[in-house]
């Protein structure tokens, strides 16, 4: 074209990238990448290996080791080999190979940039100036970890071999949210990339050994599903950290149940993107481009439902399709390009599928008439308007570059409407005004609000999500915890379960001197009879009869899990009125101390010094978390933006908390009140075998002016309990002591809405020992934490 | 009201409206928004090779080629109209195949006195001369001579008038009172076009920005104009991205398209660049031209020849190799 049409058109030109250095690369491993096994390159066995394609031009990149269950085996066992040096390292030293490591990546940003845009399909622009330099920034980061782990985090130890499973939608920056953490606690990985895009993981292997990071460390195995399942059920991984679809997030928990892996799920999402009319409407476009246009809308994160104020609805959808009416789709590597490819015909047949359920339910489609590539997998951009909540659209995921957009009346409206899914994950507010914005922000099931942005990250602070987005977060102080374990936690001794000794003489008619106590459960603030209108009799040490309680079925759950879900006054209580809550529950139990001693010495069989001794350690416990109450605050974080995050610790939700048998007070009361003190509601299934102490306790609670529905106690079979809890939906965690195979039950049972969970695996906790017994590690347990992030300038 | 707010589908000229507060109440900028924006805008576009000479040879035909200084003499100012009737060597367009396209810039901005020399040196050439006034740069005259000044400028030949707004009209929120001066000013160009500089740099927030360049328009402005390239800051993509935002949201309530001028600072051919791509983007191609966009610039132009040489040589050119203006 010459410069006299160009100079009449005003036109854009092509800008493309020189991927030519990249390609000879390519061409190096013509015959096939293989595996990275300590800190070698080991080809797969059995030979197999599979095509990897570029999805701008559907031509062949490379060809990729399909691994095995021998090659993870393999992998597996070069990670243990390396796991002692590894963690013994100081951390000054690992500090200095994740340094390394963050210098590479930066040396070679371009390289890689190109290589991400070539492998996945995303334009070159956001591989350069987000994708790369985050993931630079993520090994930063925590070479800081590793330097500072022994001061900062004294009581905990790495895992072991990790194993991690990443996705393609931001291969090199997942790798980077994935390795950087695992290796600063001193953790060795097995990482399998996604089949669609291994090229810049493998390239990471190159920079690993580059960096002299000693063999083993990092192993880096290809293939797909089958890999991944491999690596899942393999016995020698301590940790499965997870990123992807919720559907998979789903088999993996069910899977590792029970295996005592520990786990970490990043799921999907459907992230609402609110916009109040007193916003920057233009800016908001933007932050829309940002939030659902970004990485052609294939992000977990994705700002994907718009909710807009009526009164400014019909402008800001001018304002979007106006700005969508000179989008640039193209050749991911042009430097001028919003968007590049879909990762995959499949998947784009996928974002079609659900487009056009969409539109056949109702939906109105809208797509800017731009110019589309002729070749290669791309997807417009696409509004669906005209769709109310039911619309499939809204609720599933598309995973592509799809708004839909709805309205809403107030701000109530709006909470309802974006807290009404399946997910929760990120939140988009914009308003111009910081009371609204704020008041929105507190009120969303999101692990992230950004205000007046979209889609920002750092490693400093945690990403993760609530409800079925999964459990887990990476980044920050929070995303340690995730590649660490306590050094003091289950390892005591002792019955978690203890079994009642055989009847013996005296008859429940026998004492016929007091007047009969029928004990009943604890729902919503009263006693209410079992639903089934069975007792079950509880004996004392010696096997005589003690009392009564009520036998609890799934409807007495099913009642004490909704009266907790009627509270919605706890949570928004302030930390002071629940420290005074719990201080007043330890005095009442004080006053009533005598009481609770001889029931433990008539049904445990303990000494008077010993029962005397827990009933004070209950008390202290109580005091503990009272304490606590007000003082387990969030952080600031600063990220390197004009910003501040707010990480504020947030209550779960309702948590169910099945007690042991082992000090059944103290255990009864030092999980209660890390669950409520944290501004949960609770529903505690007491000690099976002294069930009395539970029934005791209500008593307590009554006179405590603690709100109906904040605590609810059912009696019962502890198992049968933990079945119908794990398997409530409405539910949002469960804390499980018992036996292993009940452990391994409400793993599995847990995936209906990927409740987290926090089990004994069958193992004993010394309840008296305060290091292992009350503190931080059970308020982490009790608590998410949301990120929210506050740019300003005027 | 009604049917003042309408749509034009010709380039017929800003009338103005009546004063409209709630056009102003209901603006919100968000800044750090604005500026991510301006970042990754850098990012998503350029432009290269011919594409790049093309654009940059537009650039030329949208610079106020300026001179404002107390030095300025009728000599210096008929070599500056010299160099904006023939801003490029002859020999470079022809290599450009562009040596038919008339190129000039597109015009030539100076002070009052030097107006009727301006007005002379481009007889035949079709470029406007414009005239700062208004008792530019402060603006803090007697309003009766500011008027004084516009008239005598016209009268003298100035085709465009640079006014400078009244800044604590707008610190203090009064926009009636911001809105009066420049519908006065307007009144007083008659034919000649108004071109307000907002001065943006004093206005103390993104905001203000904003409201102050609808005000002007709603008073009849022909062009807004960042800065007199006297602030301290003047010309910023974030504050011109405001500007165009707002050009839009006129051109959407009243059909009527009103011209942007970026002024200070703007001194590289990147820079240049940038800028096109940002009205590119938010307001569309028609505003890449002189009617509509304007560069008040004084070195930006060598910068450009440069630029070009090197594109059509393949070597690095210097300053000396093109004649001064």
């Amino acid at each position: 074209m010459s410069v006299a049409e160009i100079f009449d058109t005003m036109n854009y030109g092509p800008a493309p990238e020189d991927a030519s250095y990249v390609r000879d690369w390519l061409k190096e491993h013509k015959s096939g990448f293989s595996h990275y096994i300590g800190g070698e390159w080991v080809k797969p066995s059995p030979t197999a290996y599979f095509d990897d394609t570029n999805p701008a031009d559907g031509k062949l990149l490379a060809k990729i080791a399909n691994g095995s269950r021998q090659d993870v085996d393999a992998a597996v066992e070069a990670a243990s080999a390396a796991h002692a040096k590894w963690s013994a390292l100081a951390g000054h030293t690992r500090a200095r190979y994740l340094y390394a490591l963050a210098r590479l990546i930066q040396k070679n940003s371009r390289f890689i940039s190109v290589l991400e845009s070539l492998d996945n399909g995303k334009t070159l622009r956001e591989t350069r100036d987000i994708d790369i330099p985050l993931a630079a920034r993520h090994f930063y980061y925590h070479a800081g970890w590793a330097q500072l782990l022994d001061q900062e985090l004294p009581d905990y130890q790495s895992l072991g071999v990790v194993g991690q499973i990443i996705p393609w939608n931001f291969p090199f920056l997942m790798l980077s949210w994935k390795i950087a953490p695992a290796l600063a606690a001193g953790n060795v990985i097995v990482l399998k990339p996604a089949e669609f895009t291994s090229l810049t993981a493998l390239y990471f292997a190159q920079l690993c050994e580059e960096a002299g990071l000693p063999a083993g460390v990092v192993n880096i195995i290809t293939g797909a599903g089958k890999t991944g399942a491999a690596m899942v059920e393999h016995p020698g991984i301590a940790k499965i950290a997870f990123t992807g679809s919720t559907d998979v997030g789903r088999i993996i928990r069910a899977s590792t149940a029970g295996s005592g892996k520990k786990l970490t799920l990043e799921l999907g999402g459907k992230s609402p993107f609110i916009v109040f009319e007193d916003a920057d409407l233009d800016s908001a476009v933007e932050g829309l481009v940002d939030a659902i246009w970004f990485n052609q809308g294939q992000v977990c994160c994705a700002g994907s439902r718009l909710l807009v104020e009526e009164g400014v609805a019909d402008e800001l959808i001018a304002k979007i399709k106006q700005r969508l009416s000179h989008f640039r789709i193209g050749d991911p590597l042009d430097k001028a390009m919003d968007m590049g490819a879909i990762i995959d015909p499949v998947q784009r047949a996928n974002i079609d599928k659900l487009v056009e359920q969409g539109v056949a339910e109702g939906a109105t489609k809208w797509q800017p008439d731009v110019p589309m590539p002729e070749k290669g997998c791309f997807y417009p951009p696409t509004l669906l308007t005209d769709v109310s909540p039911a619309n499939i659209a809204v609720r599933e995921e598309i995973f592509g570059p799809v708004l839909t957009v709805m309205s809403f009346r107030s701000l109530d409206d709006a909470v309802a409407l974006a807290n009404n899914s399946r997910y929760g994950l990120a939140s988009s507010i914009w308003s111009e005004n910081i009371n609204r914005a704020l008041e929105m922000a507190s009120q969303i099931k999101a692990g992230i609000v950004w205000v007046n942005s979209a889609n920002q990250f750092d490693a400093a602070c945690g990403f993760g999500g609530y409800r079925e987005s999964g459990f887990g977060r990476e980044g920050g102080r929070e995303g340690m915890f995730e590649y660490l374990k306590p050094k003091h936690d289950w390892a005591a001794k002792g019955d978690v379960v203890i079994a009642a000794p055989d009847p013996v003489g005296r008859s429940e008619m026998a004492g016929l001197g007091a007047i009969d106590r029928t004990p009943k459960n604890y729902i919503g603030g009263k006693q209410a009879r079992p639903d089934g209108g069975n007792t079950a009799t509880i004996l004392n040490h010696k096997g005589e009869f003690a009392g009564r309680v009520g036998q609890g079925n799934r409807k007495d759950i099913r009642n004490a899990v909704e009266a907790a879900y009627l509270n919605k006054c706890w949570a928004v209580r302030t930390a002071y009125n629940r420290a005074q809550i719990l201080y007043y529950i330890a005095e009442n139990l004080s006053v009533r101390a005598d009481e609770f001693t001889a029931r433990l010495r008539d049904l445990t069989g303990a000494s008077k010094a010993k029962a005397e001794a827990e009933v004070k350690a209950s008390i202290s416990r109580l005091f503990s978390y009272g304490a606590w109450a007000d003082k387990y605050d969030g952080q600031v974080h600063t990220p390197p933006v004009q910003n501040v995050a707010l990480a504020v610790k947030e209550p779960i939700g309702i948590i169910g908390a099945v007690c042991p048998d082992n000090a059944p007070l103290l255990n009864f009361v030092s999980l209660m009140a890390p669950i409520i003190g944290t501004g949960n509601r609770a529903v505690m299934i007491p000690s099976e075998r002294y069930a009395l102490i539970g029934t005791d306790f209500y008593q307590i609670l009554e006179t405590s002016d603690l709100p109906g529905g904040v605590v609810n106690i059912v009696t019962g079979s502890r198992d049968e309990m933990a079945k119908v809890l794990a398997e409530h939906d409405q539910l949002d965690a469960l804390w499980y002591h018992g036996s292993a195979q009940g452990a391994a039950m409400v793993e599995r049972l847990s995936i209906g809405n990927l409740k987290r969970t926090w089990v004994n695996h069958g193992k004993a906790r010394d309840w008296v020992d305060r290091t292992t017994g009350e503190g931080r590690r059970f308020l982490r347990e009790a608590t998410q934490v949301k990120n929210i992030w506050l740019p300003y300038g005027d | 009201m009604g049917a003042e707010i309408h749509h034009l589908a010709s380039n017929q000229r800003n009338p103005g409206m009546v004063f409209h507060p709630e056009w102003v109440e209901g603006i919100r900028v968000n800044r750090s928004a604005v500026e991510r924006r301006i970042a990754t805008l850098n990012a998503r576009r350029t432009v290269k090779k011919q594409w790049q000479a093309a654009w940059l040879l537009k650039a030329i035909t949208l610079i106020d080629l300026t001179t404002l200084s107390g030095d300025d003499t009728p000599g210096r100012v008929q070599r500056l109209c010299a160099k904006a009737r023939q801003p490029v060597r002859s020999d470079l367009l022809a290599a450009l195949s562009m040596e038919n396209a008339s190129l000039t810039t597109g015009a030539v901005c100076v002070y009052h006195e030097m107006v009727p020399v301006a007005v002379k040196a481009l007889i035949g050439s079709g470029i406007p001369v414009a005239a700062v006034s208004t008792g530019f740069p402060a603006g803090l005259s007697p309003l009766e001579t500011r008027l004084a000044e516009i008239r005598a400028s016209v009268t003298a030949g100035a085709t465009e008038i640079d006014i400078v707004i009244s800044r604590r009209y707008v610190l203090t929120a009064n926009w009636k009172a911001l809105y009066d001066e420049v519908a006065l000013y307007r009144e007083a160009c008659g034919e000649a076009h108004l071109k307000t500089i907002l001065a943006t740099g004093q206005l103390g927030s993104m905001t203000k920005v904003a409201k102050a360049s609808m005000i002007c328009m709603m008073a009849g402005a022909d062009f807004i104009k960042t800065s007199t390239g006297m602030e301290t800051v003047n010309a910023t993509q974030p504050v011109s991205l405001i500007m165009l935002r707002m050009i839009r949201q006129y051109f959407d309530k009243t059909g009527y398209k009103i011209g942007f001028k970026p002024a200070g600072g703007i001194s590289v051919s990147r820079t240049a660049l940038q800028y096109l791509v940002l009205v590119k983007e938010e307001l569309g191609n028609e505003w890449l031209q002189p009617e509509l966009l304007r560069f008040g610039a004084s070195s930006l132009l060598g910068d450009i020849e440069r630029q070009l040489e090197h594109f059509i040589t393949g070597r690095y050119s210097a300053a000396n190799r093109h004649p001064m203006g």
